[in-house]
């Protein structure tokens, strides 16, 4: 069972990949078809997955992964446990700005199943942004997707003068203001 | 819709912060303002409550609302508002939009005040609002029936009642039943009159656990009815229930091996003895049951649905479950 690393790997000329990690995969499957809907100028991959780690027979196939989501449902308790067992397979070098967690169904609060706080934690302890969204609604799903897209191509360094480490402590700063 | 879905977190978080332990029983909470700060509780308020007064408002089902404080309302002309109320619906009635189109039907309102039901010297007396009815046909010897309860109270409410400027009286929680319409009517007139809003009161998932672990450790007698935590599967064609039921004792017997200090409750608890009990479900019938969504818990103490309902079935414990309720009812309003 393989560890995921960011730099085990040679980059792709003009290309990026984003490992969307989550239980539920109906709701994946829409923001991976929102992503791969804009508009971009370089090729992507999207790469889903329930949990890690990721299966090692496949391993060579797989190009670098430049961005892992996680994605948390707040209606279910069991999004949040997987993504909790998941994180022990990410090498720790991922998390210098290369993971974020995707927190959906916020806004229905009387639905909540897990406590805010743990997903907050969450962000902490593994130093790393929280994007809160609602993937059910289209517009929201759509600016996430956009948002995604945007760290992706910082992850991947795609954008002079921006290094995945520098966005990440960017982000955490205005969030901790 | 962006900033709608950036504010929410920090709300989130505040109140996730908030309810980090709960105090003895169903405390309340050293938790709200952080530790230390919550002082020591009322000393079991419940055995205050005299049980014959409070009777008939167990085994009932009450619909939850929360109520924003009351504008000049006084509780000395609790007679006064009754005739107005009185006088309110039936000029409602005679709008047309009456709730029973042409039964003659004689409306009586009572205001009562439930003196008892309190948790600390700052709260209001608990308020009840009765309508009966007596047909207008033969007003002499037909007895009076009860069509519809509804009751105001505050039990330990003091983080809101010490925020509210004067003239607001705080009763955040209002528990209904009886015919939803009435409920209609008699909200309209106490939002007219005292410039107060009334909303449905639903109870999220993860409060339900709390209920669920806060209930399972009370002490009740021997033969007590079980401990049922109904589920319900999203994402299915049709819907699908799932209903838990563990022995009264069995689950006491858990919940004692995960609670570390008595007399307080903390979210890892909680969280502990939900999953001891969803992972012993996974082992019989290998489904995930955190992947669900809670809908009702109901235990010997009380039952309570997400929708807003609930259930008391012990006196005892009713002040106690009040005050989470009222908690609730609390952080929905601020």
């Amino acid at each position: 069972m393989a560890v995921v690393r960011p730099f085990d790997k040679l980059p792709a000329l003009n290309s990026a990949a984003v490992l969307l990690v989550g239980s539920d995969e109906s709701l994946q499957q829409k923001l991976a078809e929102a992503i791969l809907k804009e508009k971009k100028n370089f090729k992507i991959s999207i790469h889903l997955a329930t949990s890690l780690p990721l299966p090692s027979e496949r391993d060579h196939l797989r190009p670098r992964i430049d961005l892992i989501a996680f994605m948390i449902d707040i209606k279910s308790k069991y999004s949040l446990k997987n993504v909790e067992a998941s994180l022990a397979h990410v090498d720790a070098s991922f998390f210098l700005g290369k993971v974020c967690f995707l927190v959906t169904g916020v806004g229905r609060v009387n639905y909540c199943s897990v406590e805010m706080n743990a997903i907050w934690k969450l962000g902490e302890v593994y130093c790393s942004p929280v994007l809160y969204c609602e993937l059910e609604l289209e517009g929201i799903r759509v600016a996430t997707a956009q948002r995604l897209l945007r760290m992706l191509q910082i992850c991947a360094g795609h954008i002079p003068g921006v290094s995945a480490l520098s966005f990440g402590l960017l982000m955490r700063n205005s969030a901790d203001e | 819709m962006e900033s709608e879905a950036r504010t929410l977190p920090s709300a989130g978080r505040l109140s996730g912060a908030a309810r980090l332990s709960r105090g003895p029983l169903f405390g309340r909470a050293h938790g709200r303002f952080g530790p230390g700060s919550g002082g020591p509780l009322p000393p079991c308020s419940q055995e205050n409550a005299d049980p014959q007064k409070t009777a008939f408002l167990l085994r009932k089902q009450w619909a939850l609302y929360s109520v924003t404080p009351l504008y000049k309302f006084s509780s000395g002309k609790l007679r006064e508002y009754a005739r107005l109320l009185g006088a309110f619906i039936a000029a409602e009635r005679h709008k047309g939009l009456a709730v029973q189109v042409g039964v003659d039907l004689d409306i009586q309102v009572t205001f009562s005040s439930l003196p008892d039901l309190k948790g600390s010297e700052q709260d209001h007396a608990a308020m009840l609002v009765q309508l009966s009815s007596r047909s207008s046909v033969s007003p002499k010897n037909s007895e009076e029936k009860l069509m519809w309860s509804g009751w105001f109270c505050c039990v330990s409410g003091d983080d809101l009642s010490e925020n509210v400027p004067e003239d607001f009286t705080c009763l955040p929680l209002f528990l209904a039943n009886g015919a939803e319409s009435y409920v209609a009517i008699v909200g309209s007139w106490f939002q007219k009159t005292f410039d107060c809003r009334f909303r449905r009161l639903a109870i999220s998932p993860l409060n339900l656990t709390w209920m669920a672990a806060m209930w399972t450790g009370c002490k009740v007698e021997k033969n007590a009815s079980a401990t049922e935590l109904v589920f319900s599967v999203p994402c299915l064609p049709q819907p699908l229930d799932i209903s838990y039921a563990i022995h009264p004792e069995d689950a006491k017997a858990l919940w004692d091996t995960v609670q570390k200090t008595p007399g307080e409750i903390t979210q890892e608890e909680v969280d502990l003895f939900m999953d001891c009990l969803y992972s012993h479900f996974h082992r019989h019938f290998k489904i995930h049951l955190s992947a669900t969504k809670l809908v009702k818990v109901s235990t010997a103490i009380a039952s309570a649905h997400c929708d807003g309902i609930i259930k008391f079935l012990q006196s005892k414990y009713l002040i106690g479950v009040l005050m989470l309720l009222t908690e609730l009812a609390i952080s929905q309003i601020q």
